[in-house]
């Protein structure tokens, strides 16, 4: 118990999630949203997720730079791979929102093509880890490449949408973000533990990925 | 057989619900029986993740070895 206690805590949290996500008392009647708010509490953590683990990949590729030590440049790259597929969940689950209250799958919108060039850059990470074949100067090269991604997207992802004139998306342009209809503060009952669940899951994705990168390096070497 | 003894858990808590919660899972537009599937869905996923990580542990105790 004493290492994988937020293994179950992170299980607790989302199952907490789902059933309070569907039962919980939340402002149902905000014009075109209707029910889908509680959408809030399944979508939104996708990027949550995504951004600590960007954060922790960023950490571990300045470790790596300063260390030289491979461990810290598969954390870093394993880290990146989970952000991404909480990045693709994101965009998908976000996209089917928007189909059924915005009218559309797609807009032009700040946020949403924000998102989408944010997800570019860590796809270009990808094809310059594979294009260099030395395992200290890919972790060196993508390292560095790392050190400016991660700033550009938080650039791209959170200030680029707030600075935008107009947006349909919560939080970016003109718009407010949920907890200014959320009076009784009901979503939050629920957000707060599906973001901390999710998180956990992110990281115990992630940690496992670091794992199977390190046992399959160890395993070339001999 | 212990292996799949997880199988014989879920069978007898479907069995359970079928007559201890009926009134539970009829109520509220059946709305439950959703939330019951999602939760079975997810824990059946975090059973196989645990399984995972328990295989990785095992190997990188080999590896020491």
């Amino acid at each position: 118990m004493r290492k994988y206690w937020w293994k179950i805590l992170s299980i607790l949290c989302i199952i907490y999630a789902i059933v309070g996500g569907f039962l919980m008392p939340a402002p149902d009647d905000v014009g075109i949203l209707a029910k889908t708010i509680r959408n809030l509490h399944f979508h939104v953590p996708m990027w949550f997720t995504m951004i600590i683990l960007l954060l922790t990949s960023y950490i571990y590729g300045i470790r790596f730079l300063a260390s030289s030590d491979l461990k810290h440049d598969s954390m870093s790259s394993s880290f990146i791979k989970i952000a991404m597929l909480f990045g693709l969940l994101g965009l998908a689950t976000g996209s089917f929102w928007a189909r059924f209250t915005w009218g559309t799958w797609w807009i032009e919108d700040a946020k949403l093509n924000g998102a989408a060039i944010g997800m570019m850059i860590y796809l270009a990470y990808y094809i310059l880890r594979n294009s260099i074949d030395d395992d200290i100067k890919k972790g060196k090269f993508t390292a560095v490449y790392n050190l400016f991604a991660f700033p550009i997207f938080i650039v791209l992802i959170i200030i680029y949408p707030r600075m935008a004139e107009t947006s349909l998306h919560p939080a970016s342009g003109d718009t407010v973000a949920f907890s200014s209809l959320d009076l009784d503060n009901n979503l939050r009952k629920v957000f707060y533990i599906a973001a901390i669940g999710w998180i956990l899951l992110g990281v115990w994705l992630s940690s496992l990925k670091y794992r199977l990168t390190e046992l399959m390096r160890i395993d070339e070497e001999i | 057989m212990r292996k799949y003894s997880w199988i014989v858990m879920l069978v007898s808590l479907s069995a359970f619900a079928q007559t201890a919660t009926d009134d539970f899972f009829y109520s509220s537009g059946k709305i439950y029986v959703v939330i019951a599937v999602l939760v079975i869905i997810f824990v059946g996923l975090m059973l196989y993740l645990i399984r995972l990580d328990r295989k990785i542990t095992k190997l990188e105790k080999q590896n020491e070895a």
